[in-house]
């Protein structure tokens, strides 16, 4: 375990984590607005499928920007269904969020092997790469840590520069909290909180099907049934984890990438790191994104962490 | 909606004219052909009992609700609002008796909320010295940089105000604001109100205090059953006059009688302290005592530990600290069942929830303290016979109306709802009955009815605990007063020497006997 060692670990951990940051963004704008979406592993999946198959349909990186506006409105779309559900008919948003991921999950593995020539089993025919080689990028750790990526872990950085910015300097970043924290004052305030509403959860959607593309067009440009692992419900863990702010959402998606990664380092080092079975660690997120939903379902003490005060609440418009 | 042919350009100097507006929910009309002139610059008042149609009056000119028919003018041009945007674009605002403000925002950024003319960006800096300056102007302090839940009630009743003024509202609505405000913050909206329209806004001013209402208004247009009785100018008007109007008939709301000697102390508290829902101490170090035959009230502002006060007494919370004896016995750390059966009766501030089963009938609403014992139940069986029969009695002793076999209780208004929770409690013959806002929102008639089950209770030799935040309820049932403010009590005095004035300064914290 040298420098070296530590340093390409903490690199690989920012490109594991960035698929986290851009869908812990998504679940943080949705949850911003008031609506719980549990369907980030599902509207993922679907990013993924969408945005492989516009790369394998035309490859270069051409191909690659293709696929990643494919995915964006994939994942728009497709949480449409969660918009419909919960805010127009008023389901419960865990119900509705949680078919959400059942259907994605489902439609995306359909789409996968759909067609006399299926996506299954073959690789993709562009992945992302590091933007500079040589150079800077192998200046001793800053090299591969800051200069030494692909152009979707900037986007990814920007996208909570952003997403912050937005939220707390912007006019619509306003009405958006207030239609979390408080749908009924904001209503009064002349803000359509049903708009605001369905614009957010799509522009979670969006990202989450960004953050599902990156996976299968980098980290496993192999399509395959199940490419993201748990990383929908690992993103949802993170917006509590990251109490809802954008900058600590950054930080604690490497840090979870990081932890990934680690995970299959430590099979490597031989004893007595390989002795901790994988199964063990593997169950780490699970856990963690368990204690979330547990944390989120106890209104008082997600409110606490900072949870938008109207959060997983259907809004009605009292009439009497 | 079926709005008659406006006629053409008024311009008889109105800011609101209605003429013949209804409006009909689920059958029931709210407002039935009302008429309504409101002038510029002036300072009027909608009096009415509850369910007068006040509400659903302000709901309509404030956009929420569209009128059945009717005309509705604003400015001498016929409007047809169709949600409160439209209305506060033209410039008609309202602030509601639940105030409208996001709690996890800062009273800058809610100021600021759904207002078009800002650019995309914003500054906090800007938008704070914005609001502060608009409170200078009208006299309405304010930290522009707090966050609302920080406010006391007062305060963000002010930041409703001044969200209206700084879109430049021309009509200010107003929905009971002094029913959240000490005597005294009272005054010093009304000193708000009248600059408003000194400087030619008008502000409708919706409240059933008559002291208030001529002290502060122009004119009164009086509501009654949903029709409008008329419009009077205040200078040519009595309490007793508008008494009428708003009645119906002549009012003489029952008082109590004083009494030389009282039993002895009944329930005694001390030093007890509860949490809030926050995990706060919302009532703290509390002491005092009730005896028997008597009527101790408790006052405050809403939101001063009232509510776990009444908590910690029957069981719902046990105290953090401290004592509560009935009759000598410890009843601190029992639970609800126990203080039942010891004699502790509860008239919660919800009474449908907390108060009475929404989904039961009337029958069962009646029986559901009683129902372990005999005759309601024996062993696990309930008896159906002695609900009814206990049902029936009840139902005619308290004048119980529009009870109906097998239907749910909630379907009763809320006066026979209140009747019907006061009978269960006090049929028991409790030792100590605990009433929470007994007569909010209840009609004059039930409000006759539940103060005089309240002084009978009394008489017959029970200890009444009366929190209230209604002042004149207060002064008229209680032997002795005492005041909460921020979960302590800061001050306790016989009736005799209670008058609105001395409790308010209590209540709002400034004074305190002890200090």
């Amino acid at each position: 375990m040298n420098d070296w060692w530590w340093v390409s670990t903490l690199a690989f951990g920012i490109g594991l984590g960035t698929p986290l940051v851009f869908a812990t963004l998504g679940e943080i704008i949705t949850e911003r607005a008031g609506i719980l979406n549990l369907g980030v592993q599902g509207t993922m999946l679907v990013g993924a499928v969408a945005g492989f198959w516009a790369t394998f349909n035309t490859g270069g990186g051409f191909g690659l920007f293709l696929g990643v506006i494919a995915a964006v409105i994939a994942g728009a779309l497709i949480s449409i269904i969660h918009a419909v559900l919960s805010i127009t008919l008023r389901v419960s948003q865990i119900v509705s969020g949680l078919a959400l991921t059942l259907f994605g999950t489902g439609l995306a593995s359909f789409l996968g092997k759909a067609g006399a020539d299926p996506l299954v089993g073959e690789p993709s025919r562009a992945t992302f790469q590091p933007i500079l080689e040589g150079g800077i990028a192998e200046w001793p750790l800053v090299g591969p840590l800051i200069f030494g990526h692909d152009i979707l872990v900037y986007v990814g950085v920007l996208a909570a520069v952003a997403t912050s910015y937005y939220l707390f300097h912007t006019r619509m970043g306003l009405s958006l909290r207030s239609v979390g924290e408080d749908p009924a004052s904001a209503e009064s305030a002349g803000i359509n909180v049903a708009r605001v509403r369905y614009i957010h959860v799509m522009v979670g959607g969006a990202l989450s099907g960004l953050g599902g593309a990156y996976f299968a067009l980098k980290i496993v440009p192999t399509w395959q049934d199940d490419p993201i692992g748990a990383a929908g419900w690992i993103a949802i863990a993170l917006v509590i984890l990251s109490s809802w702010r954008p900058y600590r959402a950054l930080f604690v998606a490497y840090a979870f990438g990081f932890a990934q990664f680690l995970e299959l380092r430590l099979q490597t080092l031989g004893e007595p790191w390989n002795s901790i079975p994988s199964t063990l660690l593997a169950m780490i997120p699970f856990i963690l994104a368990i204690v979330a939903m547990i944390v989120v379902a106890s209104g008082k003490r997600a409110r606490q962490l900072g949870a938008p005060a109207a959060l997983a609440i259907p809004y009605f418009r009292e009439q009497r | 909606m079926a709005m008659t042919k406006a006629s053409p350009h008024s311009g008889d100097g109105l800011a609101v004219r209605l003429r013949g507006v209804s409006k009909s929910f689920y059958g029931v009309r709210a407002n039935d052909s009302v008429d309504f002139d409101l002038a510029w610059g002036e300072v009027h008042t909608l009096l009415g009992e509850n369910g007068a149609g006040k509400s659903t009056l302000c709901s309509i000119l404030a956009g929420l609700y569209r009128p059945d028919s009717g005309e509705f003018l604003f400015d001498g041009e016929p409007q047809a609002f169709k949600t409160p945007k439209d209305a506060f674009a033209a410039g008609i605002g309202m602030v509601y008796q639940h105030f409208r403000l996001v709690a996890n925002l800062t009273v800058a950024e809610n100021l600021a909320l759904g207002h078009g003319d800002l650019g995309v960006r914003i500054s906090q800096k800007d938008l704070e010295a914005r609001a502060a300056a608009l409170g200078e102007r009208y006299g309405l302090p304010v930290d522009p940089s707090a966050l609302v839940w920080q406010l006391s009630v007062g305060e963000q009743q002010r930041v409703e105000i001044l969200k209206l003024l700084y879109r430049d509202a021309r009509v200010l609505i107003l929905d009971e604001p002094t029913a959240v405000l000490t005597p005294q913050e009272a005054e010093q909206l009304f000193k708000t109100m009248r600059q408003m329209a000194a400087e030619g806004r008008s502000v409708i001013f919706v409240s059933h205090k008559l002291h208030e209402v001529i002290a502060v208004s122009d004119r009164v247009t009086v509501l009654r059953a949903g029709k409008s009785v008329g419009a009077v100018a205040t200078a040519d008007a009595s309490p007793k006059d508008l008494a009428r109007m708003m009645v119906g008939r002549d009012l003489e709301l029952p008082t109590r009688e004083a009494r030389d000697s009282y039993g002895d102390a009944v329930l005694a508290v001390k030093n007890m302290s509860v949490l809030g829902d926050r995990g706060n101490e919302a009532v703290h170090d509390v002491s005092f005592e009730v005896r028997s035959g008597e009527v101790v009230g408790v006052a405050g502002v809403s939101g001063n530990g009232q509510r776990e006060l009444a908590y910690g007494l029957v069981g719902l919370r046990p105290p953090t600290a401290g004592t509560v004896l009935l009759d000598g016995d410890d009843v601190t750390a029992t639970s609800v069942l126990d203080h039942i059966e010891k004699g502790f009766a509860y008239v919660p501030q919800s009474r449908l929830g907390m108060g009475l089963g929404p989904g039961l009938t009337t029958e069962d609403n009646l029986g559901l303290k009683a129902f372990r014992n005999p005759p309601f139940s024996i062993g696990p069986w309930l008896k159906a016979a002695a609900f009814k029969e206990q049902g029936a009695t009840l139902i005619d002793r308290y004048d119980i109306r529009g009870v109906r076999p097998g239907l749910p209780i909630r379907l009763l208004s809320g006066g026979n709802l209140q009747k019907a929770l006061i009978a269960r409690e006090v049929t028991l013959e409790p030792k100590v009955l605990i009433a929470r806002s007994p007569t909010r929102g209840l009609d004059v008639g039930a409000t006759e009815a539940v103060r005089n089950h309240v002084l009978s209770e009394r008489d017959r030799g029970t200890a009444v605990l009366l929190i209230s935040e209604d002042l004149d309820e207060l002064l008229a049932l209680s032997d002795r007063l005492v005041v909460m403010f921020d979960g302590r009590i800061v001050g306790e005095m016989p009736a005799e020497d209670a008058t609105a004035e001395n409790l308010g300064l209590l209540m709002g914290g400034t004074v305190s006997e002890a200090g």
